[in-house]
């Protein structure tokens, strides 16, 4: 067999590859199951819809669900951003992008309001997103009970009968020991009125942005294996108590770069003395605003 | 049993793209209900299955998706040995066993109370319905629910009255329920469990 291959190998020019994938990666078969998560989790949206993650060519935790679900979608019609907590140059970032474009042979962007489809980890960009745009969430831990109750018969059964008393009770339990709810990243959010969902490590001042959002949302977990989605104009609320609201975390400080207030904000450590500077995780939005092409008036 | 090869017609002719422009499509439409969503038709199956029923079927049915056809297409074998032969989809005779149902004609759409509708635990277990819709009147329903910025009025696809009054009577099994899909001539529409009718007069 081997010797066959070598043949068959030969014969071709040098410049094609060995291995020859399908467009997109992931083959046929694959893609239509993923498709069909898909639209059952759009349609029951913020139930967690089990699929037969595949691998991809990155290791587990780094994006293989929102990956797969990004393949299952994309066409070469479509242009692609892909944020790594709000950046679009960092490693995870740029070699999502170019994995796209090698096998899906779709264009990439790093404009916000340009991108069809939007993955990221850990963000929603600052800029609205409007009808017709798709963003894909890479998710970690796509159960928001499992530390709550590590059974998984156990957090089916919890959801399939509405009975979320234990994260309530956990978000008691903060506002008795710290005087608020202390969570600020993936804080649990109530979708449509019937699941309670994570909305994967994005920091709970982006949990706003989810809410009757014109985009659909997609959500991949590929460690997990579990895909789920929201629907535009649904209702996403975070969770909270009437005499303890919920609090998106909010700045005191605008961005040191471009200046703008209102927007998420990272510490960036400049020497060895302790010195830091506050600037935007968006960096596309950062760009834009201190060069002057405002991104204000983008579609709503 | 020997099939007539000849009548046998080709299926997508770009199996990758037009798969993934017929899934953006239903995505969309079941994104936004009762929206219809343009749906590009390269293909000619054999009558009476649609062009538009056949991307539908080619993008979303394979070996792991019992697929249950209304008298009409189950009666054509042209139909029958196309959509194996393409898909490799187990046909069945019970609506009950289908994740997919093709009907088409509104009126040749399985009750829905036949169908299976997923349990509490695992709602994704439940049909899909693939209907070729039909003139409605105008304005018979109105639609609210994820998906819907408000409400926007529907003509019902020309489905039966009983149909539509069960369809709004299972908003109440949540999550459980059956989803749906409506194709018009170079167009698909959805309406998941989630969507919420009121049907306005007496019909």
């Amino acid at each position: 067999m081997g010797g066959q291959a070598m043949t068959l190998t030969d014969q071709r020019p040098a410049s094609e590859p060995r291995i020859v994938y399908n467009e997109g990666y992931l083959d046929e078969q694959t893609k239509r199951a993923i498709r069909r998560a898909l639209l059952k989790g759009v349609a029951i949206p913020g139930f967690q819809v089990p699929f037969a993650s595949r691998e991809v060519p990155m290791p587990r935790g780094w994006g293989t669900g929102g990956v797969q679900v990004t393949a299952s979608i994309i066409g070469p019609e479509d242009l692609l951003k892909v944020i790594d907590q709000g950046a679009d140059d960092t490693t995870n970032a740029v070699s999502i992008r170019q994995f796209f474009e090698r096998v899906a042979g779709s264009a990439s962007t790093t404009h916000t309001e340009q991108a069809t489809i939007i993955q990221t980890r850990h963000r929603i960009p600052e800029t609205p997103l409007a009808a017709g745009q798709t963003i894909v969430y890479q998710v970690p831990i796509p159960e928001p009970l499992r530390f709550l109750e590590p059974r998984e018969t156990e957090t089916r059964r919890l959801h399939a009968l509405e009975e979320y008393g234990l994260m309530y009770v956990k978000l008691y339990e903060d506002i008795a020991r710290y005087g608020h709810i202390a969570k600020t990243y993936d804080y649990p959010v109530r979708v449509n009125g019937r699941y309670i969902m994570a909305p994967s490590p994005i920091p709970s001042f982006d949990n706003p942005k989810m809410h009757m959002s014109p985009a659909l949302q997609l959500f991949g977990a590929g460690r997990e294996k579990r895909i789920y989605a929201v629907p535009p104009f649904t209702s996403v609320e975070s969770l909270g108590f009437e005499d303890h609201p919920f609090e998106p975390q909010s700045f005191e400080r605008p961005c040191q770069i471009c200046g703008s207030e209102g927007v998420y904000l990272d510490e960036v450590i400049t020497d060895d003395a302790g010195g830091a500077m506050f600037v935007c995780s968006d960096t596309d939005y950062c760009a834009r605003t201190s060069s002057g092409t405002s991104t204000e008036g983008a579609p709503q | 049993m020997s099939q007539p090869t000849a009548a046998l017609t080709p299926g997508f002719a770009h199996p990758v793209h037009d798969a993934q422009r017929t899934f953006r499509a239903v995505l969309e439409a079941m994104a936004r209900p009762l929206t219809p969503q343009p749906l590009g038709v390269p293909l000619t199956p054999p009558a009476p299955l649609t062009a538009e029923a056949g991307v539908v079927v080619l993008t979303l049915c394979d070996e792991q998706t019992p697929l249950w056809l209304d008298e009409a297409l189950r009666g054509s074998t042209e139909v029958t040995t196309w959509i194996r032969f393409h898909t490799g989809a187990p046909l069945v005779d019970d609506a009950a066993q289908a994740l997919f149902c093709l009907a088409s004609s509104p009126h040749s759409a399985p009750p829905l109370d036949t169908l299976n509708l997923g349990t509490d635990q695992e709602p994704h277990h439940s049909a899909t319905v693939i209907i070729e819709a039909a003139e409605g009147a105008e304005g018979s329903c109105t639609a609210a629910g994820p998906g819907i910025r408000e409400s926007l009025t529907w003509n019902g696809a020309g489905l039966p009255p009983r149909f539509l009054k069960d369809r709004q009577r299972l908003t109440e099994a949540f999550p459980r329920g059956v989803d749906l899909l409506f194709l018009t001539p170079g167009a698909v529409s959805g309406l998941p469990r989630t969507t919420r009718l009121s049907l306005i007069g007496d019909i």
